[in-house]
């Protein structure tokens, strides 16, 4: 009996209890999902600060280039003032090492003395005494690289503690090196070598000028190719296409180009440009004209969008007034476009700066030691020097590779801020 | 005289017709004749029939020469070195004469090949002579003929343009042949590739080594070219990125539109597409040098024998590269869901996290799956990340701490540094690349069809 006076009672009191609880579950599910949004959000932010913290960690070495400086003696005689480019520097450069280490006399001493300098200094001299051929008979001051292993060593990257088996050199040089340093001998300014060296195999001689000017000229030819016609492709589709089955190919086929991966842009690099028409291998002009073809589709959508933003009241009053078509698109639609068409258009040109894969299949990856002097000559560019650098085995390598990864990022970052900056300041809402 | 130097004297004859032009129509508005079209119109007409014409010929014939020169070179030359010779030793005969043509003689030479590169140098001569010399004739005539259309009654402003409206048309039908290009070069190499591979073997074949294939005796030997284990590792990266991308993309966009206040979205969005303005060749470097290291570590000190290209740490940053990807399109699609669905929602008493689920998503299912389409095509695309992380062997593993190898990693590998043309290796790369186009066009297809049926539900 106690059950039916008591049951309703109960039963809605357990009814309020598990309505109590199942609210709390919900809103504790509830509480989940916000915490895996924001737990999403931090690795994915947490990942970029690790990209770009370890990237600029490992750059930092690059920043500064150990530098040793060497008076060296250029005996009158040792070079003939008419063919200077024929002396031995390396035997006067050794010369001068040897009266500051006179007692290194073995030839594997020797050789370990100079493991510590770049082999650049030779070259050096050669260039003084070239551009200023009265040296001859006097004593030349030069400041050259040293080799990767003395970089190292100044920055501390070789650590002098450990047992001498696990580092890369042995105590004597070591020991040279510091004779050095308290002879005020090394010093490590700033890395210019870095920017304006062409490409080396020794790290401490290699530099970006060739990637750099490789890339200019592909990006030239790229914005001379990608600018004008797929500005032309946009106004046709966006202002004169009749609504036919020529033009729906056209924008399908636009629509699907960029979406096809960069690598298959390469192999159509390679069949068609290089071999087919014969063109140049390595050259920027066509890692250029691959990276137009990669270009196009996001320069035509990003006009396209401009174009339509401009209202058709400007259209039907240059019309009104007598304008062609043609006029009314040349004089009036496209220059109020212009600006969301260069934002497309650098943004786009930055996309083609990063592009790596395709420039890999026409060769612009090959060892080239000197900066092109115009774009049918082999180079590299910026991401393949990346590459090419990323895989060479030499420890100071790898910092160069994240300098050369800042640089790169570095100009990415200018092209976005100017692309933002121009649509800030110069898009017109209507 | 170089082609460049030649396109500016075009370019300066162009200009010249212009100003040719405006003066004579602007000689006969001035005798009084009324003119359909302004003077500036008469100059901008011959202008473009001058340099038009005389410009794609010599683009043309740019194009075209050194094929036409090869040909003749190589019907030139005398039996003994022509008879019996394949492709590939043919153009290796090529590019001897031309470098001796060019000075660098290497040896003694068959006196042929000497008398051929003397033939060579007079080719290449008479043929940059008759271009300039036809060039110039063209456009000289073109400008002739255009300044006696001159004259009052003359529609110049229609015929110019007519004249551009026929630059635009050609402009935009260049992404036809763009396409055009890809699928005719994919084919045709890849066709070359099957006569030598059967496309059974290579489409099923479960044994990956091209290298081996490069001795001439074992030219197409059965087994090399089954692609199934590079298939497999493409699909197995694509899938471990997917992994990571497509959780981190989907809650951190569900947290950016429903949770998060305008001034932390404002903030948070941008940074994550950061994610995707950074070049995949960087991603590529992170992977080798942070990456896998760190689960190398981690692995070894959880006593697990983990590779140094190992799957996980290539589809893993991979993976961190799609974030940005699957969620502008997730957050694109759960924005455009109309906020009534979501008023009625809260109404019925339901939580955020309960109207995300049941409402918001199914809602929003269509736009979300086109982005992991678009984000799975891309991952199956990608170069960098796997050439610089991913392995070169290929192994049909499940193992994602094994190194796997992908279609990309192949294509490059088997490219690099290799010019010859006729060696199954090369070809196999077509092959491949012939796969890639045509998944990764498929899957945009239907992604792009699957986001415009969800985009008509709405609006």
């Amino acid at each position: 009996m106690s059950d039916t006076t008591h049951g309703p009672d109960r039963k809605e009191r357990n009814a309020w209890f598990e309505a109590d609880a199942r609210l709390k579950r919900r809103h504790l599910a509830d509480k989940r999902l916000r915490a895996y949004g924001i737990a999403a959000i931090v690795f994915a932010l947490g990942m970029l600060a690790t990209l770009v913290g370890t990237i600029l960690i490992t750059a930092a070495p690059a920043v500064t280039q150990t530098m040793v400086t060497f008076e060296v003696e250029v005996p009158e005689g040792s070079v003939d003032p008419a063919n200077p480019s024929g002396g031995s520097y390396q035997t006067m450069l050794n010369a001068s090492i040897a009266r500051i280490f006179p007692d290194v006399d073995t030839p594997r001493e020797l050789r370990e003395l100079r493991q510590l300098f770049s082999n650049g200094g030779q070259y050096q001299l050669r260039d003084k005494i070239l551009a200023d051929p009265s040296l001859i008979g006097k004593t030349v001051s030069i400041s050259f690289p040293m080799s990767d292993i003395g970089d190292q060593l100044h920055k501390g990257v070789i650590d002098r503690n450990l047992p001498p088996d696990f580092r890369r050199v042995n105590d004597t040089q070591i020991a040279w090196y510091d004779v050095l340093v308290e002879r005020g001998q090394i010093s490590s300014p700033l890395n210019w070598g870095l920017l304006f060296n062409a490409d080396s195999r020794f790290p401490e001689l290699a530099g970006l000028r060739g990637a750099l000017v490789g890339s200019f000229f592909a990006l030239l030819v790229c914005f001379l190719v990608s600018f004008p016609v797929g500005i032309a492709a946009a106004v046709y589709l966006e202002e004169f296409a009749p609504k036919n089955r020529l033009t729906d190919l056209i924008e399908v086929n636009i629509n699907n180009l960029a979406a096809v991966p960069s690598i298959v842009f390469g192999l159509l690099g390679l069949a068609v440009f290089l071999n087919f028409f014969g063109m140049p291998r390595s050259a920027p002009i066509v890692g250029g004209l691959v990276l137009s073809l990669m270009t196009l589709p996001t320069i035509i959508i990003a006009t396209r969008a401009a174009l339509k933003a401009v209202p058709p009241s400007i259209r039907e009053a240059a019309i009104g007034v007598g304008a062609s078509k043609m006029q009314t698109v040349g004089h009036h639609v496209l220059p109020l476009a212009m600006p969301g068409i260069l934002t497309g258009t650098i943004i786009g040109l930055a996309q083609a700066l990063g592009e790596t894969a395709p420039l890999l299949l026409i060769g612009m990856n090959a060892f080239i030691t000197a900066a092109p002097d115009s774009m049918f000559n082999p180079s590299t560019a910026l991401p393949t020097q990346i590459y090419i650098w990323a895989d060479s085995p030499e420890r100071g390598f790898t910092s160069r590779t994240s300098a050369a990864i800042i640089v790169l990022l570095g100009f990415l970052v200018c092209m976005n801020a100017i692309a933002i900056y121009m649509r800030k300041r110069f898009e017109r809402r209507w | 005289m170089s082609a460049t130097s030649l396109l500016a004297i075009v370019l300066i004859l162009s200009l010249i017709g212009y100003f040719w032009g405006r003066a004579s129509a602007a000689g006969l508005k001035r005798g009084g004749q009324g003119m359909h079209s302004i003077p500036a119109y008469h100059g901008y007409f011959i202008a473009l029939s001058c340099g038009i014409p005389s410009f794609l010929l010599v683009l043309i014939w740019l194009a075209t020469q050194n094929t036409v020169i090869d040909t003749l070179l190589i019907a030139g030359l005398p039996a003994h070195i022509t008879d019996g010779v394949e492709t590939s030793r043919m153009s290796l005969i090529l590019s001897e004469i031309k470098s001796i043509a060019g000075g660098r003689i290497f040896g003694t030479p068959d006196p042929a090949l000497i008398a051929a590169a003397e033939r060579y140098n007079a080719l290449r001569g008479t043929a940059s002579l008759a271009m300039v010399v036809s060039a110039l004739a063209v456009a000289i005539a073109a400008m002739s003929y255009a300044r006696s259309r001159v004259s009052p009654e003359f529609r110049a402003r229609n015929s110019v343009d007519g004249i551009l409206r026929w630059i635009l048309i050609v402009c935009s039908i260049l992404a036809i042949l763009t396409t055009l290009g890809i699928i005719l070069s994919l084919v045709i190499e890849s066709m070359a590739f099957f006569s030598r591979v059967p496309v059974f073997e290579f489409l099923f074949g479960m044994e990956w080594s091209p290298q081996i294939a490069m001795r001439a005796d074992q030219v197409a030997s059965s087994g090399a070219f089954g692609a199934v284990p590079v298939f497999w590792g493409t699909i197995f990266i694509s899938a471990i990125a997917m992994f990571v991308a497509l959780p981190v993309g989907l809650f951190s966009a569900i947290y950016l539109v429903e949770y998060a206040d305008k001034r932390v979205r404002s903030f948070v969005k941008p940074l994550l597409e950061i994610l995707a303005g950074i070049p995949t060749i960087v991603y590529g470097f992170f992977a080798i040098l942070t990456v896998a290291p760190f689960i190398r570590d981690l692995g070894t000190s959880m006593g697990l024998s983990v590779a140094s290209n190992s799957a996980l740490a290539a589809g893993g940053v991979m993976g961190i590269m799609l974030i940005p990807f699957i969620s502008s399109f997730a957050d694109d699609a759960i924005s455009a869901v109309p906020q009534s669905m979501r008023d009625g929602a809260y109404a019925l008493g339901a939580t955020k996290a309960e109207t995300v689920r049941q409402v918001l998503l199914p809602a929003a299912l269509p736009g979300i799956v086109g982005g992991v389409l678009l984000a799975v095509s891309r991952a199956i695309g990608e170069t960098m990340i796997v050439v610089m992380a991913a392995g070169l062997m290929a192994k049909l593993t499940a193992n994602p701490l094994e190194g796997v190898t992908t279609v990309t990693v192949q294509i490059v590998t088997l490219l690099i540094g290799d010019t010859e043309f006729d060696s199954p290796k090369t070809l196999a790369a077509f092959g491949l690349g012939l796969v890639l186009f045509i998944t990764t066009l498929a899957l945009n297809i239907v992604a792009l069809q699957v986001v415009k049926r969800y985009r008509e539900r709405y609006e």
